[in-house]
């Protein structure tokens, strides 16, 4: 059988895994599919990649389709998501300056509590809280923008989130021209390992089950390559639940460390997958399961709630009309292709496309088309509850 | 005049932008500026409050002028990625040489067109170039390195010089490696050796 030659591009992270691995361990293949892998400089670039066609899908923020269905940033060219690729997996972490003047005031750095952890930098940063994100719509500014907000901080005026380039980072902590950063593994450790910063939160003590990165397409090619696309989401379904398999870890990372791929130590991608992040240049350890989802929970299921959270947030900060935003926004979270890529495999699929998002404390069962499956928490820190049909 | 266009390119090399600004002073009498400061980047380009912004989009740094085009950004005037009203066939060359346009909202496409044509052929130059120099310091990389462990050998064996690199091209080829790979490994034996 010849197989169908496809480009996916992405961005080098961690969370890139489920395209490198659906590509060196033969998932695409087993779809038919030939799939070559094209790294991009920027977010930015990514997405205009994907929207001119130059390319038929991309590891993608979640938010940049949403804003895309918003009319905010780039191409007017309407982005889909085919299915989630990864949740969770991003750090905050303050410069060594600001960690040693949290730990004076008190800080414990137990890398989980969510509220004594902005509670203390809002009182060590003083005036304006700067925080560096690597692109103006991407679950690490949404996410911030919600913590922070939640507890009193009010933005622009004592929260500047501002937009650099991951590998510029470090050299801003250390030039002080931000306080803090919000980034995707394994920039938090690379910052811990060259002694510029100190971990001090997981993303997911904010938001327990945040989707952060989706396989997003053209509106246009998903319609008018129903099968390709169907086959690429069974690929990426069957990559993920490769990789939520703790003995794949190691292997996982030796092939994302190499030099074509991360080009990083093997041992830094592993404590991401494992959740066993390093948070200070001093060695301190912290485990946090479920930092990283890439299948529990169907992980992979492109909630209409998630993207009607995202729509939300966005409406609210750019000055959009809520309703109209979540409704465009859950058009591009496509669970209905997603339902029937799917359908014929041993995935466990849902028996809704939303949910209310943050009402899980625990894990918990529930019924599906075909059988059960236990969803994970995803609460919020502060316990709120976002129901998508809420006006 | 009314007509003349405000221009920012970011660029960090300095004899790069200098001919991306003869090229565009070609197309027209444009006020263009020039910024190589990654730090601070949205705020530098909101001080100069300019008509067009124009990036490599090989630049990490371009995801930084993302956020110009949301309103709540310190620039007044609202920026969009530059699109053609009729189609995206000017947008789509631009990427492909490699230059990305930030445009502010509602300027008409014929004022905008000659001045992103001049930077297109500029940057598609550019990357060509740039392609071609990559692979020559590679040749030349690769060059030194196998002469390098043609060295070692000679010394090590007594080989003549055809002879140094007929061995070292039968073992490349016997172990299905790359030439250079072979000598490296070579050379770095070598060195832990001696």
């Amino acid at each position: 059988m010849s197989l169908t030659p496809l480009t996916l591009g992405y961005i080098p992270l961690v969370d890139a895994a489920p395209l490198i691995i659906a590509r060196e361990l033969g998932f695409a293949e087993q779809e038919g599919l030939a799939l070559s892998l094209r790294a991009a400089p920027s977010w930015s670039t990514l997405r205009d990649l994907v929207a001119l066609g130059q390319i038929e899908g991309a590891h993608m923020l979640a938010p940049v389709p949403v804003a895309t269905a918003l009319g905010l940033g780039g191409l007017p060219t309407r982005l889909d998501a085919l299915c989630v690729l990864s949740v969770g997996g991003n750090t905050v972490g303050v410069s060594t300056a600001l960690a040693d003047q949290m730990r004076k005031a008190g800080h414990g750095f137990d890398f989980a509590d969510a509220t004594a952890a902005g509670t203390s930098l809002i009182a060590a940063a003083g005036q304006t809280l700067r925080i560096g994100v690597p692109f103006p719509f991407s679950m690490h500014a949404e996410l911030l923008y919600y913590w922070l907000g939640a507890l009193g901080l009010e933005a622009p005026q004592a929260l500047d989130v501002r937009t650099l380039p991951p590998p510029l980072m470090a050299e801003a902590l250390a030039a002080g021209d931000i306080d803090a950063f919000c980034v995707g593994a394994p920039w938090g450790s690379i910052a811990v390992e060259n002694g510029s910063g100190e971990l001090l939160l997981p993303t997911s003590a904010i938001w327990s089950f945040a989707p952060e990165k989706v396989l997003a397409t053209r509106h246009d090619w998903a319609e008018s390559e129903p099968d390709l696309a169907a086959r690429l989401i069974r690929t990426m379904w069957r990559a993920c639940r490769w990789l939520a398999e703790p003995s794949n870890r190691m292997t996982a990372s030796e092939i994302l460390a190499r030099p074509d791929y991360l080009n990083l130590p093997a041992e830094m991608l592993e404590r991401s997958l494992s959740g066993a992040l390093v948070i200070s240049p001093r060695g301190d350890q912290r485990m946090t399961p479920g930092f990283l989802h890439f299948h529990a929970g169907a992980a992979t299921f492109p909630w209409r709630s998630q993207a009607g959270w995202i729509a939300a947030r966005l409406a609210a900060r750019t000055g959009l009309d809520r309703d109209a935003a979540q409704r465009a926004a859950k058009q591009v979270f496509r669970s209905d292709l997603y339902r029937d890529a799917l359908a014929s495999t041993a995935a466990p699929l849902p028996g809704a496309s939303e949910k209310l998002e943050g009402a899980l404390d625990a894990p918990t069962e529930v019924t599906t088309q075909s059988g059960s499956l236990v969803l994970q928490p995803d609460r919020f820190f502060d316990g709120q509850i976002f129901d998508p049909a809420a006006p | 005049m009314p007509d003349r266009l405000s221009i920012v390119v970011v660029e960090q090399d300095r004899e790069r932008a200098l001919l991306i600004v003869d090229s565009l002073r070609a197309s027209g009498d444009h006020e263009i500026h020039v910024i190589s400061e990654r730090h601070g980047l949205a705020r530098l380009i909101s001080e100069r409050n300019p008509d067009v912004v124009l990036v490599d989009i090989a630049s990490p740094s371009r995801d930084m002028l993302e956020e110009l085009t949301l309103a709540s950004s310190p620039l007044d005037r609202p920026v969009a990625m530059f699109v053609d009203q009729s189609s995206d066939s000017l947008t789509r060359a631009a990427i492909e040489a490699g230059v990305s346009a930030y445009v502010v909202d509602g300027m008409a496409p014929g004022r905008i067109k000659p001045v992103l044509d001049a930077a297109i052929t500029r940057f598609h130059m550019f990357q060509s170039m740039r392609a071609e120099l990559a692979a020559t310091k590679r040749a030349l990389e690769e060059r030194k390195i196998i002469d390098r462990a043609k060295g070692v050998l000679m010394k090590a064996r007594g080989l003549s010089e055809d002879e140094a690199y007929a061995l070292l091209r039968k073992t490349a080829m016997d172990q299905g490696k790359k030439m250079v790979d072979v000598a490296e490994a070579l050379v770095t034996a070598a060195g832990l050796l001696s």
